[in-house]
C-alpha cells in the first residue's frame, strides 16, 4: 500500500529526515517511536503533504500512485488521513459544517455524487458514538474550546467519518488521560480491517497497550535503526533509547 | 489643488445660485437659509485633501476630477431593476433613482398607524415645521465638506417618522439606485429618520448601480433615536467598479435606547463611510458592525464615531474586511468619553485580511476620554489567512480555494450574523459566499 523509498526531507534548509524506508501493507499497523527530535512529526508530516517541508530525496508511493507530487486534499481524496498532534482551532466553522465539505470534496474527487444532509448526519451520529463525540461538540465550531482530550477524540472521530485506507496518529496519546486514550484506542481498532493500514507515531509504548502493532520501528536522527516486532515497544520502555543510540553511534 | 477640483467646486455652487434664483418666496424659509449656510460652508471648507487629518489615507482626487450630471432624467423601470433585487419579503421597499423617489417602483405595507414615510419634499409640504425641527440639527456639527455640500443641495430623500410606543413590523428597506447607463451621474440623497419614544424599527440602506459610467453618491442620514427607542438600521452597498460613495449617518440616541448599525461594502469603486452616533442618554446601548471585502484597486474608508456624552451607556464596535489585490482600506474609530460620561463601557475592535501583498489596510483607533470611571477597550488585527489552519482542512479533502473560502466566510459570519432582517442577511449569505469563491 505504501512504499517509502530513500525519503530525505528538510526545512529551512536543515536535513531531518535523511533516508527512510518503510514499507506498509494493507491490514498492517505500524508503529514509529523515537527520542524527541528524531523526525516522527515531520515524517507525519510529510506524508499528509505539509508544504514547509520541502522532499529532496527519495519517492513515495501510495496504491502505486506517487504522492509527493499530489496537494494534501488529494492525497486525502486517495485516502491517507492524518490525526494531528495539535489539532487546530478553526472559529466559526462547525465541526459539522467542516465533515461535510471534507465528505463532500473526497467524493467529488471519487466521482461520487454528494451525500444529502439526512444520509450525512445519519452516518455521522453512528461514528459519534464510536468515539462517544457529544453531540453538541458537532454543532461547536471546530475545536474551538476543546479540551485537549476532546480535540484527540475529534480528530478519531473525523478519521472514522473519513474512513482513510491509511490513517498516520501523529502523537495522538499525548495530553492525554487513560479513559481517553482507551476511547481513541478504541475508535482506532474499531476501524482496522484487511484493507486498511495505521502508522501510530509515539513517544511512549502505554498507545501500543490498546493498539497492538504489527512492527514497531525506531526513528532515530532522521533513519529507521532499529525495526522489530511488538515486543520491541516494551524493550524501549523498559530501558529507554540510550541503547539505541549506543549502538547507532557505535556502527557509525 | 488642480484645476478640474476647482471647476466641480464652482460648478456646484455656480448649480446653487442658479436654482435659488429661480425659487420666489420660499428662498427666505428657515429651511432654505439652512442651506445657504451649508453652501457657505462647504464654500470655505472646499473638497478635503489629504492634508485634512480626517482624510489622510483616502484622496478624493479622482472622485471630484470628473464631471457629474445631478440632474439627470431617467426611466428606470422594474425590469431594469431585476438583477439588483434583493428577494422581497414583506418590507416596506422604497426606490430613489439618480437620488430621486420613485414612486412607481416602491411598495409600502405597514399601515399609517404605525409609521409615517414619504419623500423629503412631501414631508416638507405637509409639515415644513416638523420637518424643520429634523432636518440638519445633527449633520450641521460634522465640519465635513461633503455633508455641507449635502445640505446645500438636500432636495429628496426620504422623511421616515415612527410615533411614539409603536412598533413597526415589517423592515424598511431604502433602495438607491444610480442610473449611470448613459452618462456620469451625481446624486445627493438626504434622509431623516426619527423614531420617537419606546418606538422600534429595522431599516435597511442598499446602493447599486445601472451602467458603467460613473456615478457619485453623496448620501447623508439623520437619525434621532427616542428614549427607550430600538433602531436597526443597515447600509449595503453593492455598486458598480465605477461607483464612488460617499455617506454620512449621524446618530443621537436618548436615554435607554439601543441602536444597530450593520455597514456591509460589498462592491464600488471608492467608499467612504462615516457613521457617527452620539450617545446623548443615560443606559443607551450602540453596536455597529461593518464589513468590507475590496479588491482591485477598490478603496473602503470607514470612519465611526461614538461620543459618549452620559453615565452608564454602552457601545460596541467590530468591523472587518478582506482585501485582496491591490486594494486599500482604512477603518478610524473614534470613541469619546466626556467628563460626565461615566461609568461608559467602549468596546471598539477592527480586524482584517489582507490576502495580497500588494493591499494595504490602515487602522487607527483613537480614543479620547475624558472621565476617569469607565472601562474602554480597543484591538486591531491585520494578518494573512492562518495557515495552519489552511493546511488542517486540506488535509481532510478541502481543495485550497474552499477551504479558503471556509475560513474567509468564518471569518465574516459574526458580522453577517449580527444583520436581523432576514431577507438581506440571507441575500448577503448568497453574495458573500459568491464572492469568496470566485476568486
Amino acid at each position: 500500500m505504501l512504499y517509502i523509498n530513500d525519503l530525505h526531507a528538510s526545512i529551512e534548509g536543515k536535513e531531518i529526515l535523511k533516508g527512510i524506508n518503510l514499507e506498509v501493507k494493507a491490514g498492517e499497523v505500524h508503529a514509529i517511536m523515537g527520542p524527541n527530535g528524531s523526525g516522527k512529526s515531520t515524517l507525519a508530516s510529510v506524508l499528509a503533504g505539509r508544504e514547509e517541508y520541502e522532499v529532496t530525496a527519495g519517492n513515495v508511493t501510495f496504491d502505486g500512485k506517487n504522492i509527493l507530487e499530489m496537494a494534501p486534499e488529494d492525497r486525502a481524496a486517495e485516502g491517507i488521513f492524518l490525526a494531528f498532534q495539535y489539532p487546530v482551532e478553526i472559529p466559526g466553522v462547525t465541526t459539522i459544517n467542516f465533515l461535510k465539505t471534507a465528505v463532500n470534496e473526497i467524493r467529488k474527487y471519487r466521482g461520487q455524487s454528494p451525500l444529502d444532509a439526512a444520509q450525512f448526519l445519519k452516518m455521522v451520529r453512528e461514528k459519534a458514538k464510536l468515539v462517544s463525540m457529544n453531540d453538541s461538540l458537532l454543532k461547536r465550531a471546530l475545536n474551538e474550546g476543546f479540551s485537549g482530550g476532546e480535540k484527540k477524540r475529534n480528530e478519531i472521530f473525523q478519521m472514522a467519518v473519513l474512513e482513510p485506507k491509511l490513517a498516520i496518529l501523529d502523537e495522538t496519546d499525548s495530553g492525554l488521560d487513560i479513559d481517553a486514550l482507551r476511547i481513541v484506542a478504541e475508535g482506532v481498532n474499531s476501524l482496522r480491517s484487511s484493507e486498511r493500514a495505521t502508522i501510530v507515531v509515539t513517544h511512549y509504548q502505554r498507545l501500543l497497550d490498546y493498539i497492538i502493532p504489527d512492527f514497531v520501528h525506531v526513528l532515530y536522527k532522521g533513519r529507521i535503526v532499529k525495526s522489530g516486532p511488538k515486543e520491541l515497544a516494551f524493550e524501549l520502555e523498559e530501558k529507554g533509547y540510550d541503547w539505541i543510540k549506543a549502538e547507532v553511534e557505535a556502527v557509525s | 489643488m488642480s484645476i478640474e477640483t476647482i471647476d466641480l467646486k464652482t460648478r456646484l455652487i455656480t448649480d446653487f445660485h442658479a436654482r435659488e434664483s429661480v425659487m420666489n418666496g420660499e428662498a427666505s424659509s428657515e429651511f432654505h437659509q439652512k442651506k445657504r449656510a451649508a453652501l457657505a460652508q462647504f464654500d470655505r471648507l472646499g473638497f478635503p485633501t489629504i492634508r485634512n487629518e480626517e482624510w489622510k489615507y483616502t484622496s478624493v482626487k479622482d472622485l471630484i476630477s470628473a464631471s457629474y450630471n445631478f440632474n439627470a432624467d431617467t426611466t428606470v423601470g422594474l425590469s431594469d431593476l431585476e438583477d439588483l433585487r434583493i428577494p422581497e419579503q414583506d418590507a416596506n421597499i422604497i426606490y430613489f433613482v439618480n437620488g430621486h423617489y420613485a414612486a412607481g417602483l416602491s411598495k409600502m405595507v405597514s399601515p399609517e398607524t404605525e409609521i409615517t414615510i414619504s419623500s423629503l419634499p412631501e414631508a416638507y409640504k405637509k409639515n415644513p415645521s416638523l420637518v424643520n425641527s429634523y432636518f440638519n440639527e445633527l449633520a450641521k456639527e460634522e465640519v465635513d465638506a461633503f455633508t455641507a455640500l449635502n445640505t446645500a443641495f438636500a432636495q429628496d430623500g426620504i422623511f421616515i417618522h415612527v410615533p411614539d410606543n409603536q412598533t413597526v413590523t415589517h423592515p424598511i428597506v431604502l433602495r438607491f439606485v444610480s442610473d449611470a447607463r448613459e452618462q456620469n451621474v451625481g446624486s445627493q440623497p438626504r434622509n431623516i429618520i426619527a423614531v420617537g419614544r419606546n418606538a422600534h424599527v429595522k431599516i435597511a440602506e442598499a446602493f447599486r448601480t445601472l451602467g458603467s459610467a460613473r456615478s457619485f453618491t453623496n448620501v447623508v442620514t439623520e437619525i434621532y433615536v427616542g428614549v427607550e427607542a430600538g433602531v436597526e438600521y443597515y447600509k449595503v452597498q453593492n455598486e458598480s467598479e465605477n461607483a464612488y460613495h460617499i455617506g454620512t449617518t449621524q446618530v443621537r440616541m436618548l436615554d435607554r435606547s439601543q441602536f444597530y448599525a450593520g455597514t456591509v461594502t460589498l462592491n464600488g469603486r471608492f467608499t467612504r463611510n462615516n457613521l457617527n452616533i452620539i450617545l446623548d442618554g443615560e443606559r443607551c446601548e450602540a453596536h455597529m458592525y461593518g464589513l468590507y471585502f475590496p479588491d482591485g484597486t477598490q478603496h473602503v474608508d470607514n470612519h465611526t464615531v461614538a461620543d459618549h456624552r452620559k453615565p452608564n451607556s454602552e457601545s460596541n464596535e467590530l468591523y472587518k474586511g478582506i482585501l485582496r489585490d491591490r486594494s486599500k482600506g482604512v477603518f478610524n474609530g473614534k470613541i469619546f468619553v466626556r467628563p460626565d460620561a461615566q461609568k461608559t463601557n467602549a468596546f471598539q475592535s477592527c480586524k482584517n485580511i489582507v490576502l495580497s501583498p500588494e493591499a494595504t489596510m490602515n487602522t487607527k483607533p483613537q480614543l479620547e476620554i475624558f472621565a476617569d470611571d469607565v472601562k474602554c477597550s480597543h484591538g486591531t488585527t491585520t494578518g494573512q489567512i492562518d495557515e495552519e489552519a489552511l493546511f488542517y482542512m486540506r488535509s481532510r479533502g478541502i481543495s485550497r480555494p474552499e477551504a479558503m473560502a471556509l475560513l474567509m466566510y468564518a471569518f465574516c459570519a459574526d458580522v453577517v450574523s449580527q444583520i436581523k432582517i432576514d431577507s438581506i442577511r440571507e441575500y448577503l449569505e448568497g453574495v458573500i459566499a459568491q464572492k469568496l469563491t470566485s476568486k
